[in-house]
């Protein structure tokens, strides 16, 4: 049974999209919304520093969570792919977050209820953040998607150019169903049936349309990723990686 | 050594926290058990979010301030479960955080269960009004909202419920 892979995903889903959101630091649309989006950072790269400390343990070769971030390769990382694709404008990276926090928010909810005590420690404590990111980015794609012509079409675009990218973190393989018949992980294809119907009431109050497109594009949850993770990765382990043990 | 442990909750009373310093770590909540195992002295803490950059000064910092009255060899650890809330902070920790000009948490936990629910209202710290707006769930830290109030104009920190 691969318990740490299970946990590095979330880790990894967390970590990667906390980098990404951090490249808005300095650079948001207003003051606020910059602020609002450095704080998503902060709380889901906190999520991933308790995820690897957890599998560094289940791991027990003495690792931290900083071997585990800033030491692995592209092919290591089990994210989804949604969450290393790059910003775009500030309207596409609300979209994508608020198609991961509708997934984050019904996950860590069932998460709460894993006989493993310290990921439903970790769930319990993440949800009550991730109830905030869910409200606030949905209230964006409402505020975007109902907005001025040029907003709801960029929101339309963003859309339809992330769609393919979303089935991925509720669509179980063999290692969810046995971390999940194992009483562990989460169900997700209850996870599925509550996403789609947050997704679709949103998307409707946003005057969005759900592409129709079906063909869904996967790979991350088992380390094949698209081109963008490597420069997300190059950035964020650079200083380890060139001063191997460098300290503040 | 003989430890008492309402000495230890007395010592921790002075230790501040990094980012509101007005209050103390036992006034936020996050000290959740003190206890004496083996004869080895325990101190257990919460983060109050995930991420709160403050939980690494908070730790050493209590470690400084035991190990200045007489306890070096503590152990501090951190527990995840129960998820601290804004309901552990004290009373008086409420009132400190008033006269420093941060609104406290209003009432109970759960102001955000509805999706979309109108934000509560929260009185000014400075002037009491309620005619108070929110400018921004998200302020200068993971634990704070931005308001502005409508009647003396200040704009002022919300300690938000969590
Ligand atoms: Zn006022």
């Amino acid at each position: 049974m691969n318990l740490k892979k299970y946990i590095l995903r979330q880790a990894d889903n967390t970590l990667i999209l906390g980098q990404r959101l951090a490249e808005w630091c300095g650079h948001g649309p207003v003051l606020e919304q910059d602020i609002a989006i450095t704080n998503f950072a902060l709380d889901l790269i906190g999520q991933a520093r308790s995820l690897y400390q957890y599998a560094a343990e289940v791991e027990g070769e003495g690792k931290t969570e900083d071997d585990l971030a800033y030491l692995r390769e592209a092919i290591d990382f089990y994210n989804v792919l949604l969450v290393e694709l790059p910003n775009g404008n500030f309207g596409k990276t609300i979209a994508r977050q608020f198609f991961f926090d509708a997934f984050n928010y019904y996950f860590y909810i069932e998460l709460q209820k894993s006989k493993d005590q310290q990921l439903a420690a970790i769930a319990e404590k993440s949800i009550k953040e991730v109830t905030y990111h869910l409200r606030y980015t949905s209230e964006w794609m409402i505020r975007l998607g109902d907005g001025t012509a040029e907003s709801h079409e960029k929101m339309q675009t963003a859309v339809n150019d992330l769609w393919a990218y979303t089935s991925e973190m509720c669509t179980p393989d063999a290692l969810d169903q046995e971390m999940q018949e194992a009483g562990i992980g989460v169900d997700l294809q209850k996870i599925k049936a509550s996403w789609d119907a947050k997704v679709k009431d949103i998307l409707a109050q946003a005057t969005l349309e759900i592409p129709e497109n079906s063909w869904m594009q996967t790979g991350g949850k088992n380390g094949k990723h698209t081109e963008h993770l490597g420069f997300v990765l190059a950035e964020m382990q650079h200083l380890q990686r060139t001063h191997p043990g460098a300290t503040w | 050594m003989n430890i008492s442990i309402p000495e230890i909750w007395q010592i921790l009373e002075t230790v501040s926290d990094p980012e509101v310093p007005v209050l103390t770590v036992v006034d936020l909540g996050v000290v959740r058990k003190v206890e004496v195992q083996d004869g080895k002295l325990r101190v257990v803490i919460t983060p109050t979010y995930s991420g709160c950059p403050a939980m690494n000064v908070i730790e050493m910092n209590i470690r400084i301030a035991l190990a200045a009255e007489g306890y070096p060899d503590a152990e501090i650890s951190t527990v995840l479960s129960p998820a601290w809330t804004t309901d552990w902070m004290s009373e008086a920790g409420k009132q400190k955080l008033k006269a420093y000009g941060i609104a406290p948490p209003v009432g109970a936990v759960v102001d955000k269960g509805a999706l979309f629910a109108e934000p509560k209202k929260v009185p000014c710290p400075l002037c009491d009004s309620l005619d108070t707006e929110m400018i921004s769930q998200f302020g200068s830290t993971a634990c704070k909202s931005h308001y502005k109030c409508n009647v003396c104009l200040e704009p002022f920190d919300y300690f938000k419920c969590h």
